[in-house]
């Protein structure tokens, strides 16, 4: 039992990291209709940008999480102005080869100054010790990444449902042509929230950095998944995101522990229940059929 | 007689291939290099996940071997016309074909070094034999090198997954606990050292109580079901032995740190481990782990010597690898050296059986029967945090184990 809650806990927190990836692309993409391909690479960014502030300039890990997706956010909505921007009115595909390309270039970047080896990033002291549940115990810094997870995707939540700003923003991404029939200035909000979107991936990167691997390839492996998982809440669906994320991070470990004598399977697992998922609604789980434009 | 026969044919090719390129064959009887010069090739790779314990910084050691070769013999170096070409594989076995065949046939390379990657080193060996030109593998740790896929012009050096297992497996099980649960990468090096490692740890009296092959690659970068299962099994295992590399074996370290198993009674041994890898994951992560090292920087004053000057050239200190490329480049030059030529036949010929003790090889001897080049191994033990006095100064040599021991018998796949 202590077993299967301990593999259910660590599902929520390998969940946590696609939850909050996941929800950045699906605003991202109701948005700007752009499917960003360098949310890995942000991802990355977040996590090396931690160790850098930390190996050069002594900065703790309580101030990266705050500064990097800051950070990031801003690069983000630079970058939006400066080249997405341009290519929204074409074809998806051309924002697709875009973030494609940026991200080759981010990840080389980093690799050039940092080197394909992973850089070092100790777990924060006083995160650093295992917190006791009576039947099981469990990491002290999964158990923060968890709430703090769950804290923010209600604080999200809560913005979108409640604020003017979450109204515009949930009304553009799901109906955006109707939106903009209403006469609300749809454009105004593209940028701020590529920003935000961006800034989520650096802030999962960040909280990734004490328990992975901190290397140039980090977000690329990461991010198949990810789109596995937005796919299957189902494109541009904020709430879909969360609860795939969440609901793919527990199918796989619990694969991996009661499947693994069959590692095809809890490795596969994720794609099939795409599939399975695709079948069954075309749109994903909490998807809607695109409305005819 | 054959031999000799095969020697003046090689001679006679060597001699008109060298014609074709530089208009016309050479009068005269001094004339023993293929175009007077000596050229050397470090295949390996230059950006990816090996970059760092070989890479570019190994075509610095074949550089540094240069230098002392022609300090050494001034005047009297057969050549002083000795270059290196580099090519990087990326660690793909077409591109390692490729780039191998180039270098032997167009850049004049008379012996290719390093190739990591065994998927990749394969190839190179096939090529080396196809061209009857030498190849010293200094990266790759497959067995096959030296077993069904051994051929005359192929050198195995550095080390491979028998002599890593051999070392920590049965080291570890004498000293640490016999009783293991294996974690390995699911994919054919994986397995090929859960193999070597399952059998050196049964032989020598232990047992694994617990095996799996995680996904490779693992995409979530989470090894926590199979930790969490480790304490759990019955018997409880005292050991795991993990045979993750690069990124992976970071994962699994960070991990088993933040899921406690040392205190829990799980030590942790791992299957290939380079100083790099402890660099990055801090000594702090790694405190108490056992490994088998091919060689270490901070050894003795010799090494330790060496390890100076080429952090002077690279700005870091160097691999077993890097000390590899060295030696190899070294023992290479030395035979042409000693044979007057660089006829391939002649070279291995002369390194053929020969007893060696330089920076890398201690008590080295380069097998005649599968060309293992064997020479003393070295089960090594991060320290903890407080004894690491310096940077990079991160294991203590718990054991040394002799040449003799540390590499397997000639194999009977292997005919040359």
């Amino acid at each position: 039992m202590s077993g299967f809650l301990q593999n259910t806990f660590n599902g929520l927190v390998g969940g946590a990291f696609y939850a909050l990836l996941a929800l950045g692309l699906a605003v991202i993409f109701g948005m700007l209709r752009v499917v960003n391909f360098a949310h890995g690479a942000f991802y990355m960014l977040g996590a090396f940008g931690a160790y850098v502030l930390l190996a050069e300039a002594g900065v703790p890990f309580w101030a990266a999480l705050v500064i990097m997706p800051l950070a990031l956010g801003l690069l983000g909505m630079v970058l939006e102005r400066a080249v997405i921007h341009r290519l929204t009115r074409l074809d998806p595909l051309y924002n697709f080869l875009l973030t494609f390309g940026l991200t080759l270039i981010l990840q080389d970047l980093v690799k050039s100054r940092y080197g394909v080896q992973s850089s070092p990033y100790a777990t924060p002291t006083e995160l650093s010790g295992t917190v006791d549940f009576g039947l099981f115990d469990f990491p002290t810094y999964r158990v923060f990444i968890l709430g703090f997870t769950v804290l923010l995707c209600v604080a999200v939540w809560w913005v979108l449902g409640r604020t003017r700003v979450g109204m515009v923003v949930r009304a553009a991404t799901e109906r955006p042509e109707l939106t903009r029939a209403f006469g609300i200035d749809v454009g105004r909000w593209v940028t701020p929230v590529f920003g935000f979107g961006i800034a989520l991936a650096g802030l999962a990167g960040v909280l990734a950095a004490p328990m992975r691997a901190v290397n140039p390839l980090m977000g690329a492996d990461l991010i198949i998944v990810v789109f596995a998982v937005v796919v299957i809440g189902g494109l541009g669906s904020i709430f879909g995101s969360v609860a795939a994320g969440f609901g793919i991070g527990l199918i796989q470990a619990w694969g991996e522990a009661y499947l693994s004598d069959f590692p095809i399977v809890s490795q596969t697992v994720v794609f099939v229940v795409m599939a399975a998922v695709l079948l069954w609604r075309p749109a994903g789980l909490f998807g809607r059929e695109e409305a005819p434009a | 007689m054959r031999r000799s026969v095969g020697v003046a044919a090689a001679s006679a090719a060597a001699v008109l291939v060298a014609g074709c390129g530089g208009g016309g064959p050479q009068s005269g009887g001094d004339q023993k290099l293929t175009g007077d010069k000596i050229v050397l090739g470090v295949l390996n790779d230059q950006s990816g996940a090996y970059s760092e314990l070989s890479g570019r910084n190994s075509v610095k050691a074949v550089e540094m071997a240069i230098a002392d070769f022609k300090a050494k013999y001034g005047d009297k170096a057969v050549t002083k016309n000795i270059s290196v070409e580099t090519a990087d594989h990326q660690n793909k076995p077409d591109v390692a074909n490729s780039k191998a065949q180039e270098m032997y046939d167009r850049k004049g390379v008379d012996a290719i070094l390093d190739v990591p990657t065994s998927s990749a080193a394969l190839k190179v060996a096939d090529v080396a034999k196809e061209k009857k030109k030498l190849y010293f593998n200094i990266g790759a740790a497959t067995t096959d090198l030296t077993g069904k896929s051994c051929n005359k012009y192929t050198f195995h050096y550095a080390y491979d997954t028998y002599m890593l297992a051999h070392g920590t497996g049965t080291v570890t099980t004498q000293q640490v606990g016999k009783n293991w649960y294996i974690l390995y990468p699911n994919y054919a090096f994986g397995q090929d050292m859960e193999k070597s490692f399952s059998a050196a740890i049964t032989a020598a009296g232990g047992q694994v109580v617990g095996k799996d092959g995680a996904p490779f690659p693992n995409t979530s970068g989470d090894y926590s079901s199979f930790l969490l299962k480790a304490p759990t099994l019955n018997p409880k295992p005292q050991v795991l032995g993990t045979m993750q590399a690069g990124a992976e074996l970071v994962n699994v370290v960070k991990q088993y740190n933040e899921f406690k198993l040392r205190d829990k009674g799980v030590g942790l041994a791992v299957g290939l481990m380079f100083i790099t890898d402890i660099h990055s994951l801090t000594p702090a992560a790694l405190a108490g782990t056992t490994y088998t090292d091919a060689w270490y920087w901070n050894f003795d004053q010799q090494n330790r010597e060496w390890a100076d000057r080429f952090q002077k050239e690279t700005g870091t200190r160097p691999s077993f690898a890097h000390a590899a490329n060295y030696s190899a480049a070294m023992q290479y030059l030395e035979a042409v050296q000693a044979a007057g030529t660089d006829d391939a036949d002649t070279v291995v010929k002369g390194l053929e059986g020969k007893e060696v003790n330089d920076l890398f090889l201690r008590n080295g001897k380069i097998r005649a029967e599968d060309h293992r080049v064997i020479h003393d191994a070295y089960l090594a033990q991060v320290k903890p945090q407080a004894e690491v006095s310096e940077p990079w100064d991160y294991v203590k040599i718990l054991k040394t184990i002799p040449a003799a021991e540390a590499f397997r018998a000639p194999s009977a796949d292997c005919k040359m």
